[in-house]
């Protein structure tokens, strides 16, 4: 991809895009965003056409895209889900539903299954503290979650 | 939109439209009825959109059209009512009845009953503990009695969506009376004489920040509002941005025009999809009328506001990082001075001022210095907007002037303690904040007041505490968002909050002694005094300040080897007691197989072996694991 071409038609979406951009560090973090929005997360490819689209060192651009937790490199799964971690859903025995989770879906917290279907993160705090403690799954939130319920949310995203 | 948008040029333009749009507040506020015309007011914050609101959204326009109805009620969706443990929250108007905990299901009761029949709905009123009566409007309610709303006086009331009410509710009119009839140094001097501190943490006067940065020299300057909102237990900056964006983006263009800004910067959390949103579509309408852009009411003054995403990083929230971040590198802070309002963004003088701080603006320039100053305490006026949330029966977004007592609100307000178990701490300020213990609770909360006790305002998280809440763990906790949250530059936060977490894991493990509890507190000293920023110097305020009131359940755990609120998972054993019936399901979901019993015999488990999941004491059928 080093050339600049591709048929990917994700990457083409990215190009005209950054077409667009200013040329300079200024557009670096919305065009990073744009590329996760377009791709699902940061491929070494996209990384490489912001680089050198916006002039700027890709080893920079690779020191932001590590810096901001909202950055990933890596595919998500079919069915993100995450679990808040803010202090009020703390409190309210956040961590005991993670595990749940963890156990359930046979995999580690911070991480997304081999078969690509579900990945499991915590986050720090989606706003809603008063209905602690609260599962995202996608762009679904669940509120007041207890551990008895993490079962039948899973039951929801099977296929 | 459906009328074509006349653009607005003068000050008498925005008031004639106010005067034309008058009867949507007057309506809305209950001045006004009309017969048989109502509005369904739903709360669509991101706390109710949670608990489903958008389906009794929709429930509200199916039932209305099959009624008939759509012609005399117009259903609403607003901002934050604030009652979110009571969400979702649907009020009716000009009857003034507000009705909680609102299912798609009811909605049918509420159509028929109320709308169609002008009788109340009972089981859906707000059922009061305290007096045992179900209450019909909000003010009677002991959760809204001892607040004010300044900040989000907005909120629950306009519709986020619509420009016209914001214009019917004084939207717009403070911006055009400072640029039309105001010097930029008699708005700086009305904040200045206001005593708004920042509501960002700090508390810093603002008008004299705004003074500083008039002062400088040179016609490129910036004014950036500050909605990153990193504390993991505060939302009030989002819900003014999805409850009245307006106020903000005004505030904003009174800023630049005070300091002589042309343009304005929104850094927002890209986690706050909802507010992004509406301060989209609140920035459209706005250059539609006029009320930003070239020439804003005629008065030659230009301003233009833009938005940036946040893309998770806490340190972002403090403003030399925020301003790297904006510029496009990694968000890590640099040493101050040069402040930012003599060297910011670009190298520009810069004002960096708090989602909150700002929507205190246009009131204050509305009714005047003197009014907000009646507010409060001395030395700290205004209100201010705190997420009270935790183990608290009313959890919600509460507003109450300056000088309230933690008492009041956790307890007056809050209505105390769910399920009657018993307060044991509060804390304040997030992640740099602490820990406060009951004796303490009659503190009037000011800047100077949480300061003496260890901890801080911050950005107005407080999160209440129970008898099952560890302090140890708590502490543990803000330690490994500090910890992550760390950006690494300076190696007191890098290193020194990595110590800390350690000593306190060496504390939940019982593997600590006196003296790691001695380094802990001189640990923990020595971070505050020796990093960079604000992310270090506070981070150990959660550690600092609970060895400080809660030194006794530390040495618990040093000593006894005890959690008394059972959540150190190390110090703690399962048991299986004689309530137990042999029946075999412990022993097979074991993961470790450490437990034996033949089947109908009480079973054991192997201490030496057993890894603590808890699995063996969910899964069993009669209770008979206990954890002690
Ligand atoms: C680590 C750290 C995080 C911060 N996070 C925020 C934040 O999320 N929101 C905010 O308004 N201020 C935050 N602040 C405070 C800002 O640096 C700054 O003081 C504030 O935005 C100034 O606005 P104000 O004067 O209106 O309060 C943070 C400070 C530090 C040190």
């Amino acid at each position: 991809m080093p050339d600049g071409r591709t048929d990917n038609p994700q990457l083409i979406a990215l190009q005209t895009y950054l077409n667009g951009l200013d040329k300079d560090e200024g557009s670096l973090i919305v065009a990073l965003q744009r590329a996760q929005e377009l791709i699902g997360y940061l491929s070494e490819d996209a990384i490489f056409m912001v680089g050198q689209t916006l002039n700027i060192p890709v080893s920079k651009v690779y020191g932001v895209v590590t810096f901001y937790s909202f950055f990933r490199t890596r595919p998500r799964g079919k069915y993100d889900i995450k679990v808040c971690l803010g202090t009020a859903c703390f409190v309210r025995k956040s961590p005991a539903i993670l595990n749940e989770l963890a156990t359930l879906l046979q995999m580690e917290v911070g991480t997304t299954r081999e078969d690509l279907k579900y990945s499991l993160n915590t986050v720090r705090c989606l706003g809603a503290c008063g209905s602690a403690p609260i599962v995202q799954v996608n762009d679904d939130l669940y509120a007041n979650v207890q551990v008895s319920d993490v079962a039948g949310i899973i039951r929801r995203y099977l296929d | 939109m459906h009328q074509s948008i006349k653009r607005v040029n003068s000050l008498e333009d925005l008031l004639e439209l106010q005067r034309q749009y008058s009867h949507i507040a007057d309506f809305r506020t209950g001045r006004r009825r009309e017969d048989g015309h109502r509005e369904v007011l739903i709360c669509g914050d991101t706390g109710c959109v949670a608990n489903d609101s958008t389906e009794v959204v929709r429930e509200f326009n199916r039932q209305l059209a099959a009624e008939g109805l759509e012609d005399q009620v117009k259903v609403s969706v607003i901002g934050c009512f604030g009652f979110c443990v009571q969400g979702p929250i649907v009020k009716i108007m000009p009857d003034n009845t507000m009705y909680v905990k609102v299912k798609p299901e009811d909605v049918p009761d509420i159509v028929h009953q109320h709308l169609l029949d002008s009788r109340r709905v009972k089981r859906l009123l707000y059922h009061d503990p305290s007096s045992g009566r179900d209450l019909e409007h909000s003010e009677d309610f002991p959760f809204y009695k001892k607040q004010k709303r300044v900040v989000m006086r907005n909120l629950g009331l306009v519709h986020p969506e619509k420009m016209e009410e914001s214009i019917a509710f004084r939207g717009y009119e403070a911006l055009a009376r400072c640029v039309c009839e105001k010097t930029p140094q008699e708005v700086i001097d009305i904040v200045r004489a206001s005593g708004l501190r920042g509501r960002g943490g700090a508390g810093f006067p603002t008008g004299i920040k705004w003074q500083a940065a008039a002062d400088q020299p040179g016609d490129v300057k910036y004014i950036v509002c500050n909605a990153d909102e990193g504390d993991p237990g505060a939302f009030m900056d989002r819900a003014i941005l999805e409850g009245d964006p307006n106020s903000v983006l005004e505030a904003i263009a009174i800023a630049g025009y005070a300091i002589g800004a042309h343009e304005g910067i929104i850094y927002i959390r890209a986690e706050y999809p909802s507010a992004i949103h509406r301060l989209k579509l609140a920035l459209t309408q706005a250059h539609q009328y006029g009320f930003l852009g070239k020439n804003i009411f005629g008065s030659g003054f230009d301003f233009d506001i833009t938005l940036r995403y946040g893309a998770g990083a806490f340190v972002c929230g403090e403003e030399t990082a925020l301003l790297h971040s904006i510029e496009g590198g990694r968000g890590e802070p640099t040493p101050k001075p040069p402040f930012p309002f003599e060297h910011g963004l670009y190298g520009k003088p810069t004002i960096i001022n708090n989602v909150e701080t700002l929507a205190n603006i246009p009131v204050i320039l509305l009714e005047g210095a003197e009014w907000f100053s009646s507010i409060g305490r001395p030395g700290c006026s205004g209100t201010k907007v705190f997420c009270l949330a935790g183990k608290v029966r009313n959890v919600g977004l509460v507003e109450v002037p300056m000088g309230t007592t933690l008492r009041e609100i956790i307890f007056d307000i809050g209505g105390g303690i769910r399920d009657d178990k018993r307060f044991k701490a509060v804390q304040t300020g997030g992640p740099s904040g602490g820990c406060i213990p009951e004796s303490h609770l009659d503190t009037p909360i000011d800047y100077d007041s949480l300061k003496a006790l260890g901890s801080i305002m911050g950005s107005g998280g407080m999160i209440v505490m129970d008898q099952d809440n560890c302090m140890v763990d708590v502490a543990k906790f803000f330690l490994e968002f500090a910890i992550e949250e760390s950006c690494g530059k300076c190696a007191p936060c890098r290193i020194g909050t990595k110590r800390l977490h350690e000593l306190l894991t060496k504390v939940t493990s019982g593997r600590a002694t006196d003296n790691d509890l001695e380094l802990l507190e001189e640990f923990g000293q020595t971070i505050c005094a020796s990093s960079l920023c604000g992310l270090g110097q506070s981070a150990p305020n959660p550690v600092l300040t609970t060895l400080r009131y809660f030194r006794d359940e530390y040495e618990q755990h040093v000593h006894d080897h005890h959690c008394a609120a059972e959540v150190c998972i190390d110090l703690m054993e399962f048991e299986i007691t004689d309530a137990c019936i042999g029946c075999n399901v412990c022993k097979k979901n074991c993961p470790v197989s450490c437990i034996d019993g033949a089947i109908r015999e009480k079973h054991h488990i192997n201490q030496a072996d057993c890894i603590k999941c808890g699995s063996c004491m969910s899964i069993c059928p009669v209770g008979a694991i206990i954890k002690k």
